[in-house]
Formats: structure tokens, sequence, C-alpha cells
């Protein structure tokens, strides 16, 4: 399985905090937005998203997938 | 200046009690000549019945350590308290305490300005508030990025 997680205003877009689906080999990003609603798919690949693939910051670009990864979706943050 | 100087640093899952963090963290640092606080807590009024932060926790608490390691570089402080609320919070709750003790009132001062500033724009936390019963979720506003300009 590959679980995506959704952070702050981008799980009102997926409808749900994540998600996880079986992966049998490994895929590219954007192969994988690509199995997503087209709405949710766009908002995740804003260039103001940050990820983190099983908890470290990563670039997006020729990231690949494989089965058992998590890979967290970050839009820009509000805190204090 | 000193590496030896100890930071406090929390990630609060419940509501804390400011007074008493701030009574506890003067008294560790007695030999300190000044310790300057500042408290963040979720305004009354203008319709807002809640507040949540979010959080991620593999990066958010990480994070705030380094955001205490380096305002513990930068300036001469004997102490650093930083405690942050992920959560839903009331109004009137606290969301953020940041204290600085120092034998220098001025390096006290600053640092919690530094760190307030950092923690508003440059922290793994999203926050969202209930209007009316309608959750929305707060963006980050150009102010917030020319404060932490600030310090580049």
């Amino acid at each position: 399985m590959v679980k995506l997680l959704f952070l702050g205003r981008l799980e009102d877009v997926a409808g749900a905090a994540e998600l996880s689906f079986p992966l049998r080999e490994p895929a590219a990003l954007a192969d994988v937005l690509l199995m997503l609603p087209p709405v949710l798919a766009e908002a995740l690949f804003g260039p103001k998203i940050k990820l983190a693939l099983n908890g470290a910051l990563i670039r997006a670009e020729g990231l690949t997938l494989t089965d058992g990864d998590e890979l967290a979706f970050l839009p820009p943050v509000s805190g204090g | 200046m000193s590496a030896a100087t100890t930071a406090q640093v929390r990630l609060a899952l419940a509501p804390f009690d400011p007074a008493a963090e701030l009574a506890a963290f003067a008294a560790t640092h007695a030999d300190a000549g000044g310790v300057v606080s500042f408290l963040g807590q979720v305004r009354a009024g203008e319709g807002v019945d809640a507040l949540e932060l979010r959080h991620f926790v593999p990066l958010t608490l990480p994070g705030m350590e380094r955001l205490a390691h380096a305002a513990q570089a930068r300036w001469a402080l004997a102490g650093l308290l930083i405690v942050h609320r992920s959560g839903v919070m009331a109004p009137g709750e606290p969301i953020v305490l940041v204290a600085a003790a120092a034998r220098h009132r001025r390096d006290a001062f600053v640092a919690v300005d530094y760190a307030m500033d950092h923690l508003k724009s440059d922290s793994w936390f999203w926050k969202r508030e209930r209007v009316g019963g309608e959750w929305r979720w707060i963006e980050p506003r150009a102010e917030d990025h020319a404060d932490l300009a600030r310090w580049a």
C-alpha cells in the first residue's frame, strides 16, 4: 500500500486526511497523481505545495513511490 | 552566548497554563537579569467560536527545536521556552508562549520576536477557524513573510 497524507486545506480538497491504495510496482509521482480526481491532483501539484516522503522533506522532481511509502502534501503554513 | 544554554520546546496537545509555565521558567533562570515573554491567544469576538491548529508529527517539533537552537546561537540567552498548542482551542485560550531569559534584556526581547516571526510563518502548523459553524483554513498573509524577511 501507498499512503498519501493531505495537510491543511488539502484535506478539504481530498475529502479525507489520507488515502491509501495498492501499488504493485514503483510509480512516478506524476503517474500516481493521474489516478486521483483532477481537482485534487491539480491542488497537490501546486508550486507552493511541499512534500515529505516517509517524514522527510523531498523534492517533487523525479520522485518515485514504492509500496509502503507514505507521502505527505504540505500546503503553506500558518501557525502562531 | 553558550551552547550550554537550555531550550525547553514543547508541542502541547492539551490546554496549558501560561502563568505557571512562565513562573517555572523564571525560577529556573533566577540568575538571568531579565525574562521576556510573548503569549498568543485565540482572539475573542469577530464571530470566531473555535480555532484549530494542526501539525505534522515528523516535522513540527523537530522544526521548533531547530528554531530554538538558531535563536540561542544568535543571541546571548540563559534559557528559551517555546510552548505551542496543536488541536482545537476556544476564544481566550493560549496558543503559543515564548519566553527568553537573558543577562541583558535586549537579547531576550529580540529573541522572542525572532521566535514568534518564525513560528507564525516558518513552522509546520496549519490553522483554521470556525465562524458561524463553518470551518475555514487560514492562508498565510503577506505581512507574515515580510516579518520573516527582517531576519534574513
